[in-house]
Order: structure tokens, then sequence, then C-alpha cells
């Protein structure tokens, strides 16, 4: 068997990384506020599943005249529309906002909302096709937000407890930092692009946790066996180590998902676009705070290690 | 590690045949594994398929096009509803009973049922009665339980006044026995439309979800679903002039409603008590009659209802009668002569679609309380066409993309990674299909992030053996300790992503939970071909070829 490996990454990587902890702290720590700071102050746009309201997806017969859209849906007076145009020019995004009214009326209002759309659609446009239509009532929009915060919540929660019984307590606090550090980032990356955040972001939220939490695991796996190997090291040194040993595997693994991920996003459909750019953006990002945040914050942190005679 | 006994290849093999049986169907087309039996358009396996699995993956909602609606329950209707019976309930109790007992109003305020006595002297023997109102609770096995349907005190501080309150475990019972009747409701209703495959299930506290795969016009199910069709049967007033809106004064015992399809909207003035009700119908059907033009629907009276309609007609001959549902008139015909058959027909402006849909309607029963949409999406079939093959093309790009890194990386390991990845898809599909899982878009996205992350266990692994291979140890010692070495960061690492993909599953949405599903399955493979299968063939291959060093 002969076959020409490529060695593309060092098989012993001796990066300083703990070294330069205190400039990676402080790029987290601005990551971190820029995100707060951005979701406070522009927000998010939210999708559909979570402001509530009407969206259909519609194809034309011909490229489609977004201004003339524009004009018909707005002349419904049913709130402000938005009107986006995906890749294909025959392909177009409406949506409507919640329509106002309390309870169960509330809720008919946004029905009679929908086939008002539908109707004025189809009379305008000839050959206009409805290929997809949502309508999302006050109350279930209300009750998505809830259950997706509950959702991160409790998978933050968890991944803590795990990390509590598997190692010591001081790798669960350096891990759920990380974790939220990974979270909040991929809020604020939402906040600046703008990009629609719905229910599948959500998902690809709890993914990049369980993604993020497992590159930590496997670098705090790989310090615990060296503390155990190496009782006399200075910890710093030990974390240094622990990163470089895992780094090639790191790398790897990060751009096999990260490949896989972009096919998505590249040819995966519109559906899936907010859905893939999470999961991208929360790789690069989960990588990253498992390197240079997760392990060095152990640094802070402190950790009990054995006696060498024990 | 290195070893595998007899048992564990041929269980390692077995788990790998029985993916690729449940994968199989899903690369058949449908008219190469069944045999449709024209009459009654059900479907048997022909030739192998009888005995391999035939089954392929169920595709969601928004991959083969249809409508998924949650409806909500009124329950305050029914809680009202509940208010009024109880207060007419009450003043029976009161006035019916010897000695009538003298009550200056029962009326429902609030939540509750406020008698006032006329005089305070009747209060105490008014509360003994009315306190007889109270039963047990009927159990969800339709046993009595422990708790009382109401509480009924005297008012602390009014000396005549009583009030009487449903209690929380009987307004969860009730809201129980709503939900349930509604379900039940509704899937007579979809049954009797002959619709494929819908799914109805409860969604919450009071809600109902209903999924029609391929429905591309959901107003037709709202229609078929949300109407009430509570029916009535009244005597017309036709002394009372019902006034150009309908807005004319009445005399108490009698309500204006107004005629189904007429325009300009015309009213009549019938009995508000109604003589029969559309608990006693026990058919209904389309069918013709001689004085209508068009089709009818023809309806049927159980024996008791076919007594009542008969005495009825025999003594108003002459006078109109009015069909009330859901608060319109429907049709108001003359009687000629004593219906003494207890059938009869509803004609007016019906075309052969409009008279089935009442007869499903009538046929399935009345709503115990109104439905309204408060979720609602729809997907066409074609866009759900678009977006499978959309994902597939990702998933097979993704694939190509993994296999091209991990054999640049590792060689002839890479090869061993590949192969395992391959058994991976093909044990998802499997999988998914065996349990009968929903494959969704977000699902095909848990399919194509699982062949990303799935190769980790293997590049762990891998790492692991280059690094014991520097220490200088042999081949198969390499090996050896490479795979024991790395075990426990995965064990470690994908349960982690596990507990995410279970906290998905168990608060996620609709889609969501099929990236959940797919994604959970995913892992469990992964670790399972990276792991088990992956070592299998370099074991296979270590003894072949017994290289000296590990190309690696």
């Amino acid at each position: 068997m002969s076959l020409a490996l490529i060695r593309f990454l060092p098989t012993s990587a001796n990066v300083p990384f703990i070294k330069i902890r205190m400039w990676a702290i402080a790029f987290s720590v601005l990551l971190v506020l820029g995100s707060l700071f951005e979701f406070g102050n522009v927000g998010i746009n939210f999708g559909i599943d979570f402001r509530g309201g009407i969206q259909t997806e519609v194809r034309t017969a011909e490229a489609a005249d977004v201004e003339a859209m524009r004009t018909v849906v707005g002349d419904l007076n049913l709130g402000d529309p938005r009107i986006q145009q995906t890749g294909d020019p025959r392909e177009v995004l409406i949506s409507l906002p919640l329509q106002p009214g309390e309870g169960l009326e509330g809720e008919e209002a946004q029905q009679v909302a929908r086939r008002a759309l539908e109707a004025a659609l189809e009379a305008s446009f000839p050959g206009i096709e409805l290929r997809g239509t949502d309508v999302i009532g006050g109350a279930v929009s209300g009750e998505l937000v809830v259950k997706g915060v509950m959702a991160v919540t409790l998978a933050l929660f968890l991944m803590l407890v795990y990390i509590w019984f598997q190692f010591e307590w001081q790798f669960s606090v350096g891990a759920i930092l990380a974790l939220t550090h990974d979270v909040i980032a991929t809020v604020g990356m939402f906040s600046i692009t703008q990009m629609t955040f719905d229910l599948a972001t959500v998902a690809a939220i709890l993914t990049i946790v369980g993604y993020s939490m497992n590159d930590t695991v496997i670098v705090y796996d790989r310090i615990r066996e060296n503390l155990r190997k190496y009782k006399k090291m200075p910890l710093g040194e030990l974390l240094n180590m622990s990163i470089n040993d895992t780094l090639s595997r790191t790398i790897l693994t990060s751009s096999t998902t990260l490949v896989a991920l972009i096919s998505l996003y590249l040819i995966g459909g519109e559906a899936l676009k907010s859905f893939s750019f999470a999961m991208i953006w929360g790789v690069v990002i989960g990588t990253y705070s498992s390197i240079f945040v997760a392990a060095p914050l152990l640094l802070f942190i402190g950790v009990k290690r054995e006696s060498s005679d024990s | 590690m290195l070893q595998f006994g007899r048992w564990k290849l041929a269980s390692i093999f077995a788990i790998i045949i029985l993916g690729v049986l449940y994968t199989l169907p899903n690369l058949v087309p449908e008219a190469d594994r069944y045999s449709i039996n024209e009459i009654d358009n059900s479907r048997e396996p022909r030739g192998i398929w009888r005995w391999i699995p035939s089954s392929t993956v169920n595709l969601g909602l928004d991959l083969q096009g249809g409508s998924h609606i949650v409806f909500e329950v009124n329950m305050a209707e029914v809680r009202a509803g509940q208010l009024e019976t109880l207060a007419a309930d009450a003043r029976q109790t009161l006035r019916g009973e010897t000695p009538p007992l003298l009550a200056r109003s029962v009326a429902v305020i609030g939540e509750e049922v406020v008698v006032l006595m006329a005089r305070p002297d009747d209060r105490d023997a008014a509360f003994e009665r009315l306190s007889g109102l109270s039963q047990p609770v009927t159990t969800a096995l339709g046993q009595p339980g422990l708790a009382q349907t109401l509480t009924v005190r005297r008012d602390p501080s009014d000396a005549n006044a009583i009030r009487i309150a449903v209690t929380p475990e009987q307004l969860l019972a009730i809201r129980n026995r709503t939900v349930t009747q509604s379900i039940e409701v509704i899937r007579r209703r979809l049954d009797g439309l002959g619709t494929t495959d819908p799914t109805i299930a409860r969604q919450g506290d009071t809600r109902v979800l209903v999924q029609v795969p391929g429905a591309s016009d959901p107003d037709a199910i709202i229609a078929i679903v949300g109407a009430q069709a509570s029916m009535s049967f009244h005597l017309v007033d036709e002394t009372i002039n019902p006034g150009p809106n309908g807005q004319a004064r009445v005399p108490p015992g009698r309500t204006i409603y107004p005629m189904a399809d007429s325009n300009p909207v015309q009213y009549l003035a019938v009995e508000t008590a109604s003589r029969l009700t559309g608990e006693n119908l026990t058919q209904a059907n389309v069918t013709t009659h001689p004085n209508y033009v068009g089709p009818v629907v023809g309806f049927r009276f159980d024996t008791q209802g076919a007594l009542v309609f008969g005495d009825m007609t025999r003594s108003n001959r002459g006078q109109r009668f009015a069909i009330l549902l859901d608060g319109e008139i429907i049709t108001a015909p003359t009687i000629n002569e004593p219906i003494l058959s207890g059938s009869g027909v509803i004609g007016g402006s019906y075309n052969y679609e409009t008279a089935q849909q009442l007869v499903v309607l009538l046929n399935a029963g009345a709503l115990p309380a109104s439905l309204t949409p408060v979720e609602q999406r729809t997907v066409l079939a074609s866009l759900g066409q678009d977006q499978i093959e959309s994902g597939q093309q990702a998933v097979m790009i993704g694939f190509l993309a993994v296999i091209i890194f991990m054999v640049a990386a590792y060689g002839i390991f890479g090869v061993f990674a590949t192969l395992a990845l391959l058994v991976n898809v093909i044990l998802i599909m499997g999988g998914l299909s065996g349990i009968g899982a929903t494959l969704t878009l977000p699902g095909i996205a848990g399919i194509i992030l699982t062949i990303g992350m799935a190769v980790d266990a293997n590049v762990l692994i891998y790492e692991r053996i280059r690094e014991e291979n520097q220490l200088g140890r042999t081949p198969a010692n390499a090996l050896q300790a490479g795979y024991e070495r790395a075990f426990s960061a995965i064990f470690d690492a994908n349960l982690t992503t596990f507990i995410a993909a279970a906290v998905l599953y168990l608060l996620g949405a609709g889609p969501v939970r099929g990236f959940a599903i797919t994604l959970g399955i995913g892992i469990i493979t992964s670790v399972f071909t990276a792991f088990v299968f992956s070592r299998l063939l370099a074991v296979i291959w270590l003894r072949a070829l017994k290289p000296k060093v590990l190309p690696l």
C-alpha cells in the first residue's frame, strides 16, 4: 500500500495557544459585548415562527416584478409587507405581519388576511403558483419563543451537569462559559447580518451547543489524561500541550463538517439557508472557543491536581 | 480490541444486513414493490418484497406536500355553555321540587352561577337542594372519581346568595372529554371524505393537530374540520316579520336566524327551543328528489327522532319548519303532509360536492366546541419535490467532499472511514425506515451534518494511532492502543451531542423534531460504524497484508 499521503497538518504541532490567551480573551469579550450591543440596538430579524403572521413562497410565470407585488400586497392594508427575492428570479417570499386581534378572533384574522393575500396575488399575477404558505397565530408564535429559549437553556444545563459528573466542576464552568460565548456570538451574527432567525435557527444553535461541547470534551479529555500522565508539568504548559495534541483532529473534523455544511448552504435550497448559515458560523466559533476559551479558562479557574505520590 | 469473536462478527454483519434491507425499499419505485388492488385501492407487497421490509421512510409534509393545521378547541364557549346549563338546572331544582323555593334571580356572573333567594330564610333549604347537583367527577376511565363536580357555598357577604362554581377537577375532565370527542369527530369527517392517511393528534391541552398529505388547499380542510355542524329542527313562526335586517323585536321564545346562501340575506323567526337535534340523525346521504333540481341530502332519524318528527309534522301541517346548521337556516320547507317514515331531504342550491360535504358533516356528528386554526403550514407537492432534490444533491456533494478529505489525510485508513461512512448512511436510512420515523427537510440537514461529523470518531482514532505509531509501537500495537485510548473521548463527545438532540426532540416542534431524530440516530450509528465497523476493516487489512509500518 503506497498511497501518497498529503500531510497537510503537522503531526506534532506546538502553537503557543496559552501564551496568546490574553489576546483571545480580549477578542472574546469584545465579541460577546459587541453581539449583545448589536442585539440590543438592532435586534434580530425574527422569522414567521416567532413573529407570527403570514408568509407565502410564490413562483411567477415569468421573472417576478417585485415592485408590482409590493404595491398589490401593500394595497391590502394588512400591515407592512416584506417582499424578498430568493436566488431564483421567479421566486419571491412574501410575508405579512401578525394581524391585530385578541384571542381566537385574532387567530381568525390571520386566516382572513391569508385568504385576502392569496386572492389578490392570484388576481393580479396570472399563472402565479403559491408553493408554500405558513400562517402562525399570536399564541403559537409566543409559545415557540418560550420553547426555544427553554430548549437552549435546558441543553446548556444538561451539558453543565454532564461535564461536572465526567470531569471536575472547574471543567464544567469553563465549558459552559465557552458555550454561552458561542450562543451569544451566534445571536450577534444574526443581528449583524439580519438573516432570518426561525425555528431551524434554534435547532442550529442547539446543534452548535452540542458540536462545540463535543470539541471541548475532546480537548478536556486530553487535558485530563495529561494531568494524570505529567503530574509535575506546569498547568499552562500542560494545557498548551493538550490543545496541540488534539489540534490536527480538531481542524480535520471542523473541515469535514464545514465542507458538508457549505454544500448544504449552497445547494440545499432556500428553506435551509439560515440553518446552514448558523451552523457554519457555529462550527467556526465553536472550534475557536474550544481552543481559545474553554481550555485557557482552566488556567484562570484552576484545576485540582492529584499529588504526585497518589 | 483486535479480536472479533464469531458472535461479534455475526452481529456486526446482522446489523449491516438489516440496515441494507430496510434501506433497499427507498431505492426501488413503489410500483415494483407493491401490486395495487384496483377495486379497493389497497396494496400488497409482491414478489420478493413479501419476505423483506417493503415500506419506505415516511416523508414529512414539507417534502411530500400537504397541509398541517393546528386547531384550538374553544373551551371558553364550552365553559359558558356549561354554566348556562348549570343555571337552568339550579332554577329547575328550586322551582320543580316540592316545596318550591322562590329565587329572585339565578344568573351566570363571571365563572359562577349566583342564586339570589327571595327570602333569607329559604337559603339553607336551597343550599341543601343545590348541593345535590354536585356529583363525583367522571374519570377518564368512566368511573366516578373522588372529586366533586361543583362547589356550592353560601355567600358570606349576602344573606340571600348562594354561589355555585365548577371545580377545577371537573373543568379538567370536561376539557379532556371535549378534546377527545373533537378528535373522534374530526377523524370521522376526514374518513368520510376519503382522505388518505390523515394524522389527527392532540397537541398540548386544548389543541388538535390535523395533517393531510397532498392537500394543497387548507381552506377545504378548515371548512370540513372547523365546521361545528350543530344541527337542529325548529318550527317557523310566520306571524313575526323579522324585518329587513333581521333586527325586529321578537317575543320571548322566538329567535331570528338568517337563511344560508340568500342574497340579499333573508331572515326567518323560529321557535328558540329546538324540536330535534342532529343527535337524532342516524344516517345521511346524497340523493335526488323529484321536487328539486340537482342533488339533495337525504337523512334518517333514529326511532325516537322519527316519533317526534312524525308528531311535529302531523300537528303543524301547512306550516314551515327550519333546519338550522351552525346558526344559519339551511332549508325551511312547508309541511305538506305528516312524515311518519322518519326520513326527509334537505334541498336547495347544492352541487354534488357541497351536498357530499354536508353529508359527511351530518354523519360524523357535531363538534362539542368550535375550532379555530392557530397555525397552518401548507406546502405544494412540487416545492416538496424540489426540496428533496436539492437535499439529495447536497448529501451527495457533502459526502464526496468528505471522502476526498479523508482519503487525502489518511490514505488506506481514509478508505476504511469512507466505507464506514457509507454503512453509516445506510444505517441511518434503514433506522428511519425501521422505526417508521418521518424524514423532514431539517432531517436531511441532520443527515448532511452527521456525514460531516461522523468522521470525527474515525479522525480521533486515526490521530491516536498515528501518535502511538510515532512512539515506536508495532502496527498491531498502535492500532490496539489507538482504539482503546480514543474510546473515552469519542463516547463523552458524542454523548453531549446526543443530549442536544434529545432536548431538541423533547421541545422541538414539527419538522425540527425530524432533525433531532436523524441527528440522534446518526450519532448512534456513527459511533458503531467508526468504532466497530472501521476497526473490523482495519483488522482484516492488518491480517491480510501484515504491514511492517503503518501508512499513517
